[in-house]
């Protein structure tokens, strides 16, 4: 199938520099050092993650499809969070939506997608043995995997988890008086959060230098797969933003624990008059959303990225405006701190400042526009095949196009006043980031399973689970924006108490009974994911016949990646349906020099000055 | 006995999936159509991607218009109305993009389905596309963020000098409205004296304070500009009235405040309804803890001479509550009783 690649490999495998030294248990899959084993566990770590996360999810659709359903049966699980009369604790709803968010955001879709796809593939896809620290790359993940302990144990804890939503707003997320989520469970968010952040950080670091020092020859910036420009900047972001929330993070500590008001001014809760003045709830708002806004493009960007290639590869096309994708990703990078305020419109912010933002966020539309099109122009023309990933990768460019588009309503301060916290901002976010997200990562795992376990996933499997999953989200989120145009305000336990807000309730069962559904389709794939595993069919050698790096080490590389030399690079990575080419594909590591009747123009002239290292490298393999 | 069926049935279900699933690879491999690009499959994909534009094209424009008037709040302010028109100029720009690009996207999607022996374009980049589709949305945009910012400029103007300042103050979990009384000034607050009858924390040092009135309900007069200043007590809470298109945060410690205009009153909108039960409606929509679903505040909307009628017929604060007046400043007693009313 893949000559090409397979002639190269032949020639690696008779390299006798054996790099296999046995391994023992702890050291191979628990303390590991090889960056194709941490990704694999913040996989893992994200997809048991993700099963909670979407757990919560079915427990309040329950209580907002059906909100006089009788919920005795719940309490084996729940205990005491249901009422006498089995109802659910309103207070645990919150709970439920917290977790729900914060799991959803950090856990699953920054941890698991980000965590995963670019420890898994930066040093397979640069060509490079390993990430530059493998030391710091194990403690990323042991510092994620402390902060999921501290987190889940704040599950189970008899005052509940913390309660006040995703963002910890204070004064409610300060004070344990005003809700009981606020006591221990907020501490240990916040606990688990530091942990987090430091673990992020950790692997930032890394996936940075790795992508500038690292790279195999040949591989400049400019032949560097879209995925890892996308790994690349968005490491960028959280270097930058983690530690801003870290920031407020503490200060909150400081406001809980040690009476300082950094947060707190003229407050009377519980009886009392408290000490504290001159704090200010906006300044948390403030550090928290300058992370929390890029946190938007830390989840997405990577989903991104994996569509590209995926796309790509599957359309047997090059990615159109390779040069204007970076460019695009760029602005996202830079523009994405620069908008933080628009979640502050109705704040009190000074209206000047909301003017401001509002500029700034629309600018941002703009870079997401220039990439949408990109991807319908790639497609356009191409000889797609409909592997799983591209399946997922075509639904996420859906929900980029629908979710993006909320969001020029939402980023206009006038129009955000109506609609701020309300079930449009549900329906906007769970689409752009949500699924959008969850979609690239899912595209990910099934376009990169043969490469991480030698064995390929069942492809029906993952089409009905395809299309019961991208039915299923647009019926479950794009309801919800009727809701939201309706007023429909967020985190309600539920909304009978309003007149203005009791109709719909023949919409809310039907999307909560969308969600069951969808919910139920992902055991599809949660069986192919760990049958395949363990019974799937062998992989070959380049499934998709794809032109990235890590399609030339062996099937299941060892630690190192390539047996014998790394390959060196002597294109992009998008020479697909090269015309002139014999095959529709044209892998990176093929000198241009072989290639002498697809070459373009410009090639030609390069291919000449390339015969020089080649020889070089001729020499070397025999 | 019930739960052990369904749990039995569940079981027998999943094995037969699993069993099904086993036969059909099974066959698959025995047909040795592995290592193939398989096209049935693939057609039927891009089939599904029309099926699926076309199904849920239908659903969503059904939907939209068979709905459209209930989600769609009755506006009861001026600038609700602009609101609106921005609203749906909004709709209208992303609306064409949303059915065109969808559209393409599974459209070329089926189309360019994978068929044996063609070649995909080999069509790398085309700068003067690239430019194009910056270009356009860049202009499309600038103006929606133009008119966007004309009207928020609007909305968020300094209060006009003879508003009607009203004070919301949210608190677990209900709200507070002050009135400033004859005087028209709101007397000013401290929350340490806050306690449970002086649940605003009125400080009666200030004499604008000893005509402000806390009613049962809550009114404001049609066609005049009213201010509502807003507080919270205890957490964040946020004002919202929906049918005013009407939103701002309740801050402990830094005070906010919205003005606008109300065009019809509850009547009115009972009428256009046909609602005799309709009442215009304050929720809250920022997380303040177990009973923040239920913070409700009902609101009505009067003629303004009824209004005046209402306004006038309120007591003070410290009429109602007379042992207040001690801590009134001995210096300030007579004025004190001299703007409750209490003594004349
Ligand atoms: C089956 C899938 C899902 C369903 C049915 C679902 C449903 C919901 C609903 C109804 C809410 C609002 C609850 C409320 O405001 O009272 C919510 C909140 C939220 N969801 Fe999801 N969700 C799903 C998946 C996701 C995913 C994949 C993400 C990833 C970003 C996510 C992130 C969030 C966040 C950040 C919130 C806000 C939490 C807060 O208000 O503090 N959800 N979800
Ligand atoms: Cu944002
Ligand atoms: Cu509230």
């Amino acid at each position: 199938m893949s000559t090409a690649a397979e002639v190269n490999i032949g020639q690696d495998v008779q390299h006798d520099e054996h790099h296999d030294h046995e391994q023992s248990f702890i050291s191979k899959y628990i303390f590991t050092t090889d960056h194709k084993m941490i990704g694999k566990q913040f996989l893992v770590t994200g997809i048991m993650w993700g099963i909670i996360g979407v757990g919560m999810s079915v427990i309040f659709r329950l209580q907002l499809g059906f909100p006089d359903m009788q919920m005795e049966w719940l309490r084996p699980l729940l205990g005491g969070w249901i009422s006498e009369s089995g109802q659910l604790d309103p207070e645990f709803y919150l709970a439920l939506v917290t977790m729900h968010g914060t799991i959803m955001v950090f856990f699953v879709l920054t941890a698991g997608l980000s965590g995963t796809f670019s420890n898994y593939l930066i040093p397979l896809q640069v060509g490079a043995r390993d990430m530059a620290s493998g030391f710091m790359n194990m403690l990323s993940y042991w510092f994620f995997f402390i902060s999921s302990v501290v987190m889940m144990t704040s599950i189970f804890i008899e005052t509940g988890p913390a309660a006040g939503g995703w963002v910890v707003y204070p004064p409610l997320s300060a004070l344990p008086q005003a809700i009981q989520g606020s006591q221990l469970g907020m501490t240990l968010w916040l606990v688990a959060m530091v942990f987090f952040i430091v673990s992020m950080l950790l692997g930032g670091i890394n996936y940075i230098t790795t992508v500038i020092n690292l790279r195999t020859e040949g591989m400049s910036f400019s032949r560097l797969p879209l995925t890892i420009w996308s790994f690349f900047l968005t490491a960028v972001i959280g270097l930058l933003s983690f530690p801003v929330l870290f920031a407020a993070a503490l200060l909150l500590v400081f406001d809980r624990s040690f009476g300082t008001s950094f947060y707190l001014s003229d407050i009377y809760i519980g009886g009392e008059a408290l000490p504290n003045m001159g704090g200010s709830p906006i300044l948390y708002q403030h550090l928290f959303w300058f992370l929390g806004h890029p946190e938007v493009y830390i989840v997405l960007l990577p989903a991104l990225g994996i569509t590209s290639e995926v796309i790509a590869t599957n359309s047997r096309k090059p990615i159109f405006g390779y040069r204007a994708m970076i460019g695009s990703m760029l602005g996202i990078t830079v523009l994405s701190f620069v908008v933080w305020a628009h979640h502050m419109f109705v704040s009190g912010l000074n209206p000047f400042l909301g003017s401001v933002f509002m500029f700034l966020t629309l600018i941002i539309a703009i870079p997401s526009a220039v990439k949408v099109f990109n991807y319908l122009t790639t497609l356009w023309k191409g000889n797609i095949i409909f592997t799983p990933a591209t399946l997922f990768s075509i639904g996420l460019v859906s929900f980029f196009i629908s979710g993006g588009l909320t969001g020029i309503f939402l980023g206009n301060s006038v129009i955000d006043i109506q609609l701020h916290d309300t079930y449009f901002v549900v329906a906007h976010f769970h689409l752009v980031m949500g699924s959008l997200s969850v979609f690239g990562l899912l595209a990910g795992v099934y376009h990169w399973f043969p490469k991480m376990f030698g064995r390929m996933m069942d492809e029906k499997l993952g089409h009905i689970h395809f299309w019961m999953t991208f039915i299923g989200v647009y019926m479950i989120f794009f309801p919800m924006h009727y809701i939201g145009i309706a007023g429909f305000p967020r985190r309600y336990y539920s909304w009978t108490n309003f007149d203005a807000f009791s109709a719909y309730t023949d919409l809310n069962m039907f999307v909560s009974i969308a969600a069951f559904v969808t919910v139920a389709a992902q055991f599809l794939f949660l069986f192919n994911f760990f049958y395949s595993m363990y019974r799937g069919k062998k992989a070959p050698q380049n499934p998709w016949r794809s032109n990235t790096l890590e399609w030339t080490a062996p099937i299941i590389p060892e630690h190192g990646n390539w047996p014998g030399e790394i390959p060196k690079v002597y294109r992009w990575p998008y020479d697909y349906s090269k015309p002139g080419a014999k095959e529709d594909f044209i892998p990176q590591h093929i000198p241009l020099s072989q290639t002498p009747e697809s070459n373009l123009e410009h090639e030609v002239e390069l291919a000449k000055k390339e015969v020089v290292g080649k020889t070089a490298d001729a020499k070397s393999n025999t | 006995m019930f739960n052990l069926a369904i749990g039995l049935g569940v079981v027998l279900l999943l094995a037969i999936l699993f069993l099904i699933f086993r036969i059909s690879s099974l066959i698959s491999v025995a047909k040795g159509n592995t290592n193939k690009i398989e096209t049935s499959s693939n057609k039927i994909n891009g089939a599904m991607f029309i099926v699926f534009l076309v199904g849920t094209g239908f659903l969503f424009f059904w939907y939209s218009f068979k709905e459209f008037d209930n989600y769609n709040l009755p506006v009861a302010s001026e600038h609700g109305s602009e609101y609106e028109f921005l609203f749906w100029i909004t709709m209208a720009v992303t609306g064409v993009v949303f059915v065109l690009t969808q559209f393409l996207l599974f459209y070329f999607s089926w189309k360019y389905q994978y068929k044996e022996n063609t070649k995909a374009l080999f069509y790398p980049e085309n700068n003067k596309l690239e430019i194009i589709w910056t270009f356009v949305p860049a202009v499309v945009l600038a103006i929606l963020v133009f008119t966007g910012w004309r009207v928020w400029t609007d909305i968020t103007a300094p209060a006009p000098e003879n508003t009607n300042n009203i004070e919301i103050m949210g608190y677990q979990f209900a709200w507070g409205v002050r009135y400033p009384g004859l005087d028209g000034e709101l007397g000013n607050t401290d929350y340490r004296v806050i306690e449970a009858t002086n649940s605003f924390g009125i400080d009666f040092n200030d004499k604008a304070s000893y005509d402000d009135f806390i009613p049962r309900e809550m009114h404001i007069p049609k066609g005049e500009p009213v201010t509502f200043n807003i507080r919270a007590r205890d957490v964040l809470h946020s004002v919202f009235a929906p049918h005013f298109r009407l939103k701002m945060d309740a801050v402990p410690g830094m005070p906010t405040s919205f003005t606008f205009t109300a065009t019809k009153t509850t009547e009115e909108m009972r009428e256009e309804l046909n609602d005799p039960e309709f009442n215009y409606e304050i929720a809250c929509t920022e997380v303040c803890g177990r009973g923040h679903y239920s913070m409700k505040l009902t609101l009505i909307v009067d003629e303004p001479e009824e209004y005046m009628e209402w306004y006038a017929e309120q007591e003070s604060f410290l009429k109602r509550n007379p042992e207040y007046l001690s801590k009134v400043p001995t210096e300030l007693k007579e004025v004190a009783l001299l703007k409750t009313g209490i003594e004349n």
